[in-house]
């Protein structure tokens, strides 16, 4: 059996690290405002963060806190390392940027650093990019966060030589907003780390379920 | 074993595997200058004329409650259906979708009566399900130009695990001003028909396109080919989001991962080559590393643009006909070579004997995937 070995939660501007909320903001912070307080909390400096859409600043945010103090990037394959992300929304918050950019024919701009966003599967790249992770890849995208589905494909990613895998959620749709990523490794689940879950559907949804939010 | 079975091929160039492959034989190519309605300019553009999509619109039930996409997504799963007679009803097939913006053309209001939910591509998917009574929820896979080969790559895999015998790979994407905004903004559409691998190319030419192919465990159903996917990998640059490796280093992790020692009897790589000075740069630079440099390498590019979530479907289709048939088919618009990577190009239609064949692609995001097939 394979081990969940991290993971963090974002929502309603909350930020959770397995299972602990660690830092919060105002609920009525807009959604750039509380990306932009997380940052700072994250106490990262990553010039690239501030050119990113949403969606890849909080994929960004939510995978930093999940790998923080762990072992994960050096104890780990890169090249061995998966990510695999989901969400709903495909890149539609973005897509409906482009689209207002080329509406009104008298006054168009489309722009090639907002259009390259319009693809969800560069959140993946930019993780990619962020942590030398060049191991296998995939987007999916399902009405709901779908445990079933990540925990089924990394399993025939593992069988398939993968070591060790980035994996989860990352939905900007409109004011909602969600992430959460959860790392796993191939390694035999003990409980001498009371973080650490066995990799099966069900410790997925208990993680997915388990923060208790303030607000 | 997993195994490669029926298929259908929705573009230009035809409504089935078939009259694709005739085209595609007979050096017929799908892209043309054309007005489009957004713009006084013209585009070079691979796209379905309406008026062909008219005629087979009575084989769909309630036709003008689809969208564009869901019309030829439907005939094309449709045709599938009928000629492998498996029952999409059935707890053990999955439909797995490939696209990159699905549904875009409802942010352009481009219809009255659709719900425009149906741009969630979660959605559109399940309009698919319902439509066909599919037993599972499709699974939705949108991972810029790898999606299709991908797809197909997972379906592989899911069928391995145990939980489904028969995965019908769909990918689809239609020509929206969406896209060809996008793409002209980064400067990298030609105004001319593409050539991939040349020294004169200048970018590509978007297409639209939708092609299914079943992937099965079934021996009975392996019959169109009698061929399987051996191996197939995905990796990332982890180099730039819009930019691929000059070096080729996720293609050429995926080629290392998925090619045994012995590559004599690969026939051929369908490459990617979508005729971006920088794309067709790198993969010449992964092939010759991974020591391919005397295996024939096309891209199809040059008959269908760029079809994006469709492409790895429907060039995977169309690498399996070439086999078939034994004869490589030519990868249009080349004339000189301009890569630095030494590779050797498909010139023109020729007859091989052969027994498998690479395809690859890679895309925005730093993704690149690769499979192997070969004949039983």
């Amino acid at each position: 059996m394979d081990t969940i070995t991290s993971y963090a939660h974002i929502k309603h501007n909350q930020v959770s690290v397995n299972g602990e909320i660690i830092f919060q903001s105002y609920p009525s912070l807009s959604l750039p405002e509380f990306l932009s307080e997380a940052y700072k909390a994250l106490g990262v400096s990553y010039p690239k963060f501030h050119k990113m859409d949403a969606q890849c600043k909080l994929g960004f945010l939510c995978t930093e806190f999940t790998l923080n103090g762990t072992s994960f990037l050096t104890e780990n394959d890169i090249t061995k390392t998966a990510i695999v992300l989901s969400n709903a929304a495909s890149s539609l918050e973005t897509d409906r940027v482009h689209q207002h950019s080329i509406d009104d024919k008298s006054n168009y701009f489309p722009s090639p650093a907002v259009f390259v966003y319009t693809l969800p599967n560069i959140t993946i790249g930019e993780l990619a990019i962020k942590h030398k992770i060049t191991g296998e890849n995939a987007f999916f995208v399902s009405e709901q966060f779908d445990a079933g589905l990540l925990v089924n494909y990394t399993e025939t990613l593992i069988q398939s030589g993968t070591e060790a895998s980035v994996m989860g959620w990352v939905e900007v749709d409109g004011t909602n907003f969600e992430a959460f990523i959860f790392l796993a490794e191939k390694q035999k689940y003990t409980n001498k780390n009371a973080i650490f879950k066995p990799l099966n559907k069900t410790s997925v949804i208990t993680i997915y379920n388990q923060t208790i939010w303030t607000h | 074993m997993i195994f490669t079975s029926y298929n259908n091929i929705i573009s230009p160039l035809g409504f089935s595997s078939q009259e694709n492959y005739q085209a595609v034989s007979n050096s017929i190519i799908g892209v043309k200058k054309l007005k489009l309605p957004f713009s006084q300019d013209e585009f070079c553009v691979a796209k379905i004329s309406d008026d062909k999509i008219k005629t087979h619109l009575s084989q769909i039930t309630n036709a003008d409650t689809h969208t564009k996409l869901e019309q030829l997504s439907i005939l094309s799963i449709q045709d599938v259906l009928n000629q492998s007679g498996i029952h999409p009803k059935d707890n053990r097939t999955l439909l797995i979708y490939s696209t990159t913006k699905g549904n875009i053309d409802i942010l352009e209001n481009a219809y009255k009566n659709i719900d425009n939910k149906r741009v969630y591509l979660s959605a559109f998917a399940k309009h698919l399900q319902s439509y066909f009574q599919l037993a599972h929820t499709p699974v939705v896979l949108s991972n810029a130009c790898i999606s299709g080969i991908l797809a197909i790559i997972i379906a592989k895999r899911f069928i391995e695990q145990g939980n489904y015998d028969n995965v019908l790979v769909c990918g689809g994407d239609i020509l929206s001003e969406f896209t060809i905004s996008g793409f002209k903004s980064f400067n990298a559409l030609s105004n001319e028909p593409s050539k991939p691998f040349d020294a004169n190319r200048v970018g590509i030419n978007l297409g639209e396109a939708v092609s299914t192919i079943l992937i099965t465990n079934q021996k009975e159903l392996a019959t169109p080919y009698n061929t399987q996917i051996v191996s197939g990998s995905s990796a990332n640059d982890a180099n730039h989001i819009s930019g691929p490796s000059r070096t080729g280093d996720g293609l050429f992790q995926c080629l290392t991962q998925i090619l045994d020692k012995n590559t004599n009897d690969i026939g051929f790589i369908s490459a990617h080559g979508t005729a971006t000075p920088f794309n067709d740069e790198m993969e010449s630079i992964a092939f010759d590393r991974a020591g391919l440099n005397t295996i024939p390498v096309n891209s199809l590019k040059g008959y269908y643009g760029h079809t994006l979530g469709a492409a790895g479907v429907l060039e995977t289709v169309l690498s399996l006909e070439s086999m078939k048939h034994q004869r490589l088919i030519k990868s249009e618009g080349f004339e000189t070579k301009g890569v630095t990577g030494n590779i050797t190009m498909v010139e023109s239609h020729q007859d091989k004997i052969f027994s498998s064949f690479v395809k690859t692609a890679s895309g925005f995001g730093g993704c690149n995937a690769a499979a192997l097939f070969k004949k039983i």
